[in-house]
């Protein structure tokens, strides 16, 4: 099997250190001053040049925030974050704003480059294909998956302002709008004010608030009735400036009919101190309209030790506002120091449908409490979640699930399914999952497993030829195996490679 | 020289002695037959020479192909031609067992130095011997194991045998679990793969087994060490007088 063989390889490349997006990108960068008060937020909104109700609505924000706490229902234990000792704000210098490519700093650039993120359009994506057919169909040598090419537009965004957008006139042909969000601010303020905090309130939660206020950039995506995305698209965050949080927003409105698959990915330099990331996503999905959005979070995750690695609290939610409209999540998490995060849907219209697909990989010291909500309000509405936990090293890893049938709600259904697979003796994985039924006619199923990967296992696979690393990837890709075949093929290639890439050094 | 020679071999686990002084040789395309009573260490043997962790190797030295094979890795040692099935094979879900064989077989193919097979090489390959074998393409499809019945995951064992074409294939028990036209089916594959420079270990508690596998040698363990070694007739009087004979205390 040639991603496994692959995989082994990466991971012998990496030898102590295994992050390898650790690195660090030496620019000069314009920062708001230190700290959280009403002039850091005019000064993020005047760097944007935001209207003026965007500016009072982060204010709000503001205000509201100062008046919550800091939730402490999570399995995630860190130190108290000094809220004021964080920069808000932190943009690669420029002159007057790249207008193309080649305006923009060759050493960010560069960093794309290194990240394997193509921001050239003739350098995107080729041909990557799926892992081969593995079960052996009868179509002998069928291996080969879809050859063809394939391309995804990309916005790069570096801390906290968006550096480049690919493939944005082509995208524009469809009628798709795919930009900075700061740009659909200036281009299509209607759109940002009619659907922004409709899905994620500004009250919902402390770090949906505080992302409220002070959010600098992230990607606007609007797809108009009845066009089919031509392409994947995707959003690539980095983390680069020290001390600095990252508060993206995301923003994706699917209209009438129409169909969108996204993707984001995500690293840091890998430093000693913790790093806040606080995000917020809002997909609107309205009458018969789909939304995929993935995710491959690989943020640093702190060293052996359990020094450094982003704080990662994130809100992200989708709205299946009209009928027969679908979202479905699938996310694939192997970084982050603490991850607090849990992709919801909100099945409002009737006949709609929410999925959840997780890979959720921790291990070293690495904390992870994630999971979805699947709040069914509509009539006959389905939601199915699959969720696939795997701890390794000293690590914690919890699944915490709400699936609540509204009593308007008949007919609705749900399916879930969380296994949890254990490497070594040393971690901990939890299965809380809250269910609330308040009408007769909903069906929800809930499944559950536990199991271990056990040295009689390893060594099975060894004496058939196996290295302890290939057989633990083995064990582990079989585990997962359901998850990443939801993901783009674009991307699943990568994600395997990731996974053995999280999982080095979990045994012996 | 011998193709496998244990010599003095004590092993313990968990401070329990299991093995004490095992001396065996077997000898290149050699069938050796190993019975003894349920606890007598065979199967601990079998996975000493496969390489598992956690068995102390307190005194004694095993050679293969006149090589130290303790100080490899299970994995090293597979590559080099050592092929254990398993008393108790393993599931591995989602594995599908199919993908399984080809990644074994690459990877010991690589260590190796050669080529990897081509997917229509690879799939005639498996397609043939699990044909012979009377296993279901279907099955080559579930995960490895997955849901397979005693005899079924035995079969399993001797496809992956036949498949990765060792030089010596240790049998724990494979005989156990089958029923009268399996235990014909296996035998035959086994039989199949019988070359003058291929050895087998057959472990069993079954005469049955051995009309079917005819050894060149049988061996009787008792008490982690071998206390008798004779011809194919030895089986036949093991069966009529069990082992009361052998059962004394350990030294
Ligand atoms: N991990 C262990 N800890 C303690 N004792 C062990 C362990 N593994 C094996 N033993 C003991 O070692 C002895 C030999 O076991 P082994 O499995 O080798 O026997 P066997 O000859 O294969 O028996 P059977 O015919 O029942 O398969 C038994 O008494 C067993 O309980
Ligand atoms: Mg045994």
């Amino acid at each position: 099997m040639p991603a496994v063989q692959e995989t082994v390889d990466q991971v012998r490349r990496i030898d102590v250190d295994q992050y390898k997006y650790g690195f660090e990108t030496l620019i000069e960068s314009d920062k708001a001053p230190k700290g959280l008060n009403d002039d850091t937020i005019r000064f993020i909104s005047a760097k944007k040049n935001e209207p003026q109700w965007m500016l009072d609505w982060r204010l709000d924000a503001y205000r509201r925030w100062q008046t919550m706490r800091e939730p402490t229902w999570a399995r995630v234990h860190y130190p108290k974050i000094d809220y004021q000792d964080l920069y808000y704000y932190a943009a690669p210098k420029k002159k007057d704003g790249p207008k193309s490519l080649d305006e923009i700093d060759p050493e960010i650039l560069e960093t794309y480059r290194k990240l394997g993120i193509p921001l050239r359009e003739q350098e995107t994506l080729l041909g990557v294909q799926r892992p081969a057919n593995e079960d052996g169909e009868d179509g002998e040598g069928a291996t080969s998956g879809n050859g063809a090419e394939r391309r995804v537009a990309v916005d790069a965004v570096f801390d906290s302002v968006s550096v480049a957008t690919t493939f944005k006139e082509e995208l524009a042909k469809a009628g798709v709008l795919f930009m900075p969000i700061s740009e659909a601010l200036q281009e299509h303020p209607e759109l940002v004010k009619q659907y922004l905090g409709t899905v994620v309130p500004v009250t919902d939660n402390f770090f949906a608030t505080l992302n409220s206020a002070v959010f600098s950039d992230g990607s606007f995506v609007y797809v108009p009735p009845g066009v089919r995305c031509p392409m994947e698209l995707s959003t690539y965050f980095r983390i680069n400036e020290r001390n600095t949080g990252q508060f993206e927003r995301t923003l994706i409105i699917a209209d009438k009919g129409s169909y969108v698959s996204y993707l984001e990915g995500c690293t840091a330099p890998s430093r000693d101190e913790n790093q806040l990331h606080a995000a917020v996503v809002e997909l609107i999905a309205l009458d018969d309209a789909e939304i995929k959005y993935s995710t491959i979070q690989n943020w640093y995750p702190g060293d052996k030790d359990g020094k450094g690695g982003i704080y990662n609290f994130v809100t992200k939610r989708g709205d299946c506002r009209g009928p027969r409209s679908k979202i479905s999540w699938t996310q694939l998490e192997t970084g982050s120091a603490i991850t607090w995060k849990y992709p919801s849907c909100i099945l409002r219209g009737d006949d709609s449908r929410g999925e959840f697909y997780s890979i959720a990989i921790s291990n070293g010291h690495q904390q992870v409490d994630s999971g979805t909500k699947m709040l069914h309000l509509g009539k006959n509405t389905i939601s199915r979640i699959i969720s696939k936990g795997i701890a390794a090293g000293k690590s914690q890893n919890t699944y915490r699930g709400l699936v609540s049938a509204h009593r308007k709600a008949k007919g609705a259904r749900n399916f879930t399914n969380c296994d949890s697979l254990l490497i070594g003796d040393k971690c901990g994985a939890h299965t809380v999952p809250y269910i609330e039924a308040k009408n007769a006619s909903a069906v929800i199923e809930h499944e559950a497993t536990t199991s271990k990967i056990s040295e009689e296992m390893l060594f099975y696979c060894m004496q058939r030829g196996l290295s302890e690393e290939e057989a633990v990837a083995l064990v582990v890709n079989g585990f997962v195996k359901d998850v990443l075949q939801t993901l783009p093929m674009e991307f699943a290639v990568e994600a395997q490679k990731l996974i053995s890439v999280s999982l080095e050094g979990s045994v012996g | 020289m011998a193709l496998l020679e244990i010599k003095n071999l004590h092993v313990s686990v968990d401070g329990k002695k299991i093995l004490n002084g095992l001396n065996l040789t077997v000898e290149k395309g050699q069938v050796a037959a190993i019975m003894g009573p349920n606890g007598s260490g065979k199967s601990t043997l079998a996975h000493v020479l496969a390489g598992k962790d956690d068995y102390e190797i307190t005194e004694g030295s095993v050679l293969f192909e006149g090589e130290d094979l303790l100080s490899l890795s299970p994995d090293e040692r597979a590559a080099k031609g050592v092929f254990l099935a398993f008393q108790y094979p393993l599931e591995i879900p989602g594995v599908a067992t199919m993908m399984f064989l080809r990644t074994a077989l690459n990877a010991q193919r690589k260590k190796r130095g050669q080529e990897e097979l081509s997917a229509p090489d690879f799939n005639r390959r498996v397609f043939d011997a699990a044909a012979k074998l009377g296993i279901e393409r279907d099955m080559l499809r579930r995960g490895v194991n997955v849901g397979f019945s005693g005899g079924e995951k035995k079969r399993n064992e001797v496809l992956q045998m036949a498949l990765l074409e060792p030089k010596l294939a240790v049998l724990d028990e494979t005989d156990s679990g089958l029923d009268i036209d399996a235990l014909k089916i296996v035998s035959d594959g086994v039989n199949r793969l019988r070359s003058p420079e291929r050895s087998f270990v057959v472990i069993t508690h079954y005469q049955r087994l051995l009309d079917y596998i005819v050894p060149d040698v049988v061996h009787v363990l008792s008490k982690g060490r071998i206390v008798r070694t004779g011809g194919k007739e030895l089986a036949l009087e093991l069966e009529a007088k069990g082992y009361a004979q052998y059962q004394e205390e350990m030294a």
